[in-house]
């Protein structure tokens, strides 16, 4: 056997280091001080995040003994692509996000204890999206989706002590199951049609007959239920409202993106011949989920769960990019996940600073905001109107090349329904902004200063909404690498080697 | 002489009771049950197919095996849980667990 392909896996190799490093880090390093509080240790995880995050922006070639812009290892159970690369970086970035914010939250006495356990499960969820993002094989995409869903109902019930974060564990790891089982389905049926597994053969073998639509069916749902597309969107709210803030964090940016990013590669390389009928289904889908999720999001009072309904309608968008199923897709895909991450986790960053200093997590509690927190209120304020799409933040170029993406493919009425939607979200954007700025309160919350990690957390995510849309670079360098669809070898070889 | 029909039959009748099992029941262990009814359905799928389509491989066997401990897995987790919501909520019935909605 050729040892060699495995290096082929540097990144996962990487992040596995990265994990088995943490653990011998916690259990042998990290001793209990004299009081019997365990000593607090963000820093290690960060360090080492940000390590990782180096490591997969050098370009491969500088240290593989050989190398190729496509290259597969196991006979095609596992590919890699400049794509899934930049992919990972961006989750990575994410992750490492989550963790400076993390902080305050793990600092908590009854949080000190477990602290490890939150950053080895974030990773182990980070490693099985991974996978499924360099999946070749449905047998290597099932693993890495259940490798990034199993720690994460652990990760969601991680208040013990808390019963809405059972509650919401529950909810999650049942629905999880379930959709897991009609993928599974989904899948059986695409393998008794085809009678193979792997990606490549598939797309050879589909002719579009009853069987393939009803695996697509399954498959799709079961997906959806992941990403929390409009049917499939039950559980979202209750699960973001019950976990703890920095795990719905993770759950609405990271675990979402890689999930929408797996569902373009597997629907355009696998599904290829059957790109009438995902397209049919993704239309109606994403009105719903755009639509629906606006007029919920409308009626909450939780912050919470007002941004579980903001992160399902975000969703809907992000998936315009699957729509549209070309190359500027899938550019405009990781470019909006990268801007979505910066702004939501922005968003969330303020808001779980917030809950940790003061415990209150209600729109209504945000009045007045700005009277004693300026600084907090502005970051909140630039987040939220990069969510919404206002011209000179990143969150309107990203809206934009996902919009020019699908019009690009014909998609006007489902572009217009989308940019419509802009707007109704815009007006419940602006109720926050309101909340924090407009109404009075003879109350608000108290002024107080966050911890160093939230504040460079915060610096990362509003360099990101300020920057990201203005340095044209990004998307430049982000379409240079989009090639994963149409694939022209020559190109991308010039493209890679001058990076 | 072994019919395809047959077998699919009976794996896409053990993934509807699954359904209705996992939309009806009460106590969280019989939605576990349920879900694992759903499982389980697509595992017949794989072996059957597997055993009377393509006979040349053995992908499907090898995938019914992986989702066999795979969902042992998240059967683990999801008990793991119940217990969490026990203590907390001292019941597993579902419909006690309504805190969260809307």
């Amino acid at each position: 056997m050729d040892y060699s392909q495995f290096l082929y896996m540097h990144e996962e190799l990487a992040l596995l280091l990265v994990i088995v490093v943490m653990f011998i880090y916690d259990l042998v390093v990290c001793t209990d001080r004299k009081d019997g509080k365990p000593v607090l240790n963000t820093a290690v995880p960060v360090v080492l995040m940000t390590l990782l995050t180096i490591f997969n922006a050098i370009p491969e070639c500088w240290y593989l003994p050989s190398c190729a812009p496509v290259e597969e290892a196991f006979g095609g159970m596992y590919q890699h692509t400049p794509m899934m690369t930049v992919m990972k970086t961006v989750l990575n970035i994410g992750t490492l996000i989550v963790f400076l914010m993390a902080h305050r939250y793990l600092s908590r006495d009854e949080n000190r204890v477990k602290q490890g356990e939150f950053y080895i499960l974030t990773m182990s969820t980070l490693l099985g999206m991974y996978f499924m993002i360099s999946a070749g094989h449905f047998l290597m995409f099932f693993i890495g989706l259940e490798l990034a869903s199993v720690p994460m109902t652990a990760l969601v019930a991680y208040d013990k002590w808390r019963a809405t974060s059972a509650e919401a564990g529950a909810k999650y790891i049942l629905v999880a199951l379930f959709s897991s089982s009609l993928l599974l389905y989904g899948v059986s049926m695409i393998y008794g049609a085809t009678g193979t597994l792997y990606f490549d053969d598939i797309a050879a073998r589909l002719d579009g007959n009853l069987l393939n639509i009803l695996g697509l069916v399954f498959f799709f749902t079961g997906l959806a239920f992941k990403i929390s597309l409009v049917p499939f969107h039950l559980w979202t709210a209750d699960v973001y409202e019950g976990a703890p803030t920095v795990v719905t964090s993770y759950l609405s940016v990271i675990s979402k993106g890689s999930a929408a990013f797996v569902l373009l590669t597997i629907l355009v390389k696998v599904f290829a011949p059957m790109i009438q009928q995902w397209q049919d289904i993704l239309f109606w889908i994403i009105i719903l989920s755009i639509t629906l999720a606006n007029i919920f999001a409308l009626r909450q009072n939780n912050i919470k769960r007002f941004m579980a309904f903001s992160a399902i309608s975000q969703a809907g968008y992000l998936v315009l990019g699957v729509i549209a199923g070309t190359a500027q897709g899938m550019t405009s895909l990781v470019f909006y996940l990268l801007v979505y991450l910066a702004a939501n986790l922005g968003a969330f960053a303020v808001i779980n600073s917030i809950e940790q200093n003061s415990g209150k997590i209600n729109i209504s509690d945000y009045n007045g905001l700005y009277q004693t927190n300026p600084k907090l209120s502005f970051l909140m304020t630039l987040c939220l109107f990069s969510l919404a799409g206002i011209p000179p933040f990143a969150g309107f170029f990203s809206k934009f090349f996902v919009f020019m993406a699908a019009f690009h493919q014909g998609f006007h009425l489902l572009v217009f329904i989308a940019l419509v939607n802009t707007i109704i979200s815009l007006y419940y954007y602006l109720i926050i902004v309101k909340a924090m700025y407009i109404n009075p309160n003879d109350a608000p919350i108290a002024t107080f200063r966050s911890d160093g990690y939230t504040r460079c957390a915060l610096f990362l995510c509003t360099a990101g909404v300020l920057l990201l849309g203005i340095a044209s670079c990004v998307y430049d360098s982000i379409d240079a690498l989009s090639y994963g669809i149409d694939v022209q070898l020559p190109s991308v070889i010039s493209s890679c080697c001058g990076l | 002489m072994l019919h395809l029909e047959y077998f699919l039959i009976l794996s896409a009748l053990m993934l509807f009771i699954g359904i209705y099992g996992f939309l009806t029941r009460r106590s969280t262990l019989a939605v576990l049950i349920s879900v694992e009814l759903m499982l389980n359905a697509s595992d017949i799928n794989f072996a059957v197919f597997n055993r009377l389509l393509y006979p040349a491989g053995q992908e499907g066997y090898f995938f019914a095996l992986f989702s066999i401990a795979i969902s042992a897995a998240e059967t683990a987790v999801a008990i793991a849980i119940m217990i969490a919501i026990y203590r907390n909520v001292r019941s597993i019935q579902l419909n006690h667990l309504d805190t969260l909605k809307w």
